[in-house]
């Protein structure tokens, strides 16, 4: 089980970590590793980060948020990040940095319909 | 356009976690002088990208947080200073996209435009001294 501060909980075949602290550089690197291992320990094939407590995302945390989105998508699972603030968005764009690559959601609820469609569409090729 | 002596505050940068708390103050700063969550934002993301700088490229430096009026204006400064390896090619960093290590380049060319005045003083080998200030939108 991870051992650091952001929690990490497994929803059927999806995990969700929820950020709920001002992240330190230390801590945002030890979380990355931590959610890999989460997926590889529980055969997830979704990951959701909820980031609607984070008032500040600066470029490090964004590109740790995009990163383990990638890294997560080469063990074989597809992650959303979900809550982005308004002015974390905004700063982000302006900073001119587009995270483009990363699916997103409003809320935790659409990022959790966001897997259960995937999941859905997966099976129903595999009944073709 | 004056600071005020007691809206003064020095945060020594000497460790990571040190980061955390130049933007924290920096947060509560702005919110208590009523910045919309836009400005917030952009103030402690700047706080927060250029406190990196001096942790990453000098390891120790300081940031000074002042509350400026100007009239019936607020603003908000920020000075980073560091006696660290200074930037070789500044242009260049403040382009954008470049880094020669972690997110320097995006860091600063980024940071600048969050505020509204942005100068930046630096010489190789000697150090780096960054000043940002950001005005409350009157509505």
């Amino acid at each position: 089980m991870p051992s650091g501060p952001i929690p990490i909980l497994k929803l059927g075949s999806t995990l969700l970590a929820t950020i709920h602290i001002d992240l330190h550089d230390t801590v945002v690197d030890s979380f990355q590793n931590d959610v890999l291992e989460e997926i590889e320990r529980t055969g997830s094939d979704g990951l959701i980060i909820d980031i609607s407590a984070l008032e500040t995302v600066d470029i490090y945390v964004a590109r740790m948020l995009a990163n383990t989105g990638k890294m997560a998508k080469l063990m074989g699972a597809e992650t959303v990040i979900v809550g982005m603030r308004p002015a974390v968005a905004a700063t982000l764009v302006r900073m001119g940095y587009l995270m483009e690559g990363i699916n997103t959601a409003l809320s935790l609820e659409e990022g959790l319909e966001f897997h259960t469609r995937r999941s859905k569409m997966s099976d129903g090729m595999g009944d073709a | 356009m004056y600071r005020s002596e007691r809206e003064r505050w020095e945060i020594r940068i000497d460790k990571e976690a040190d980061i955390v708390a130049v933007r924290q103050r920096v947060r509560e700063i702005a919110k208590e002088h009523r910045f919309d969550q836009f400005a917030v934002a952009a103030l402690t993301t700047a706080a927060s990208e250029l406190s990196r700088n001096v942790w990453v490229h000098a390891q120790k430096g300081i940031a000074l947080i002042s509350v400026l009026r100007n009239g019936n204006k607020v603003g908000v400064e920020l000075e980073f200073v560091d006696h660290g390896p200074g930037i070789a090619d500044l242009n260049r960093a403040l382009a954008g996209g470049f880094s020669t290590s972690h997110s320097l380049g995006l860091g600063l060319s980024g940071t600048k435009r969050l505020v509204d005045e942005f100068s930046i003083d630096t010489e190789p080998g000697r150090g780096t001294k960054i000043v940002i200030r950001k005005w409350k939108k009157e509505f």
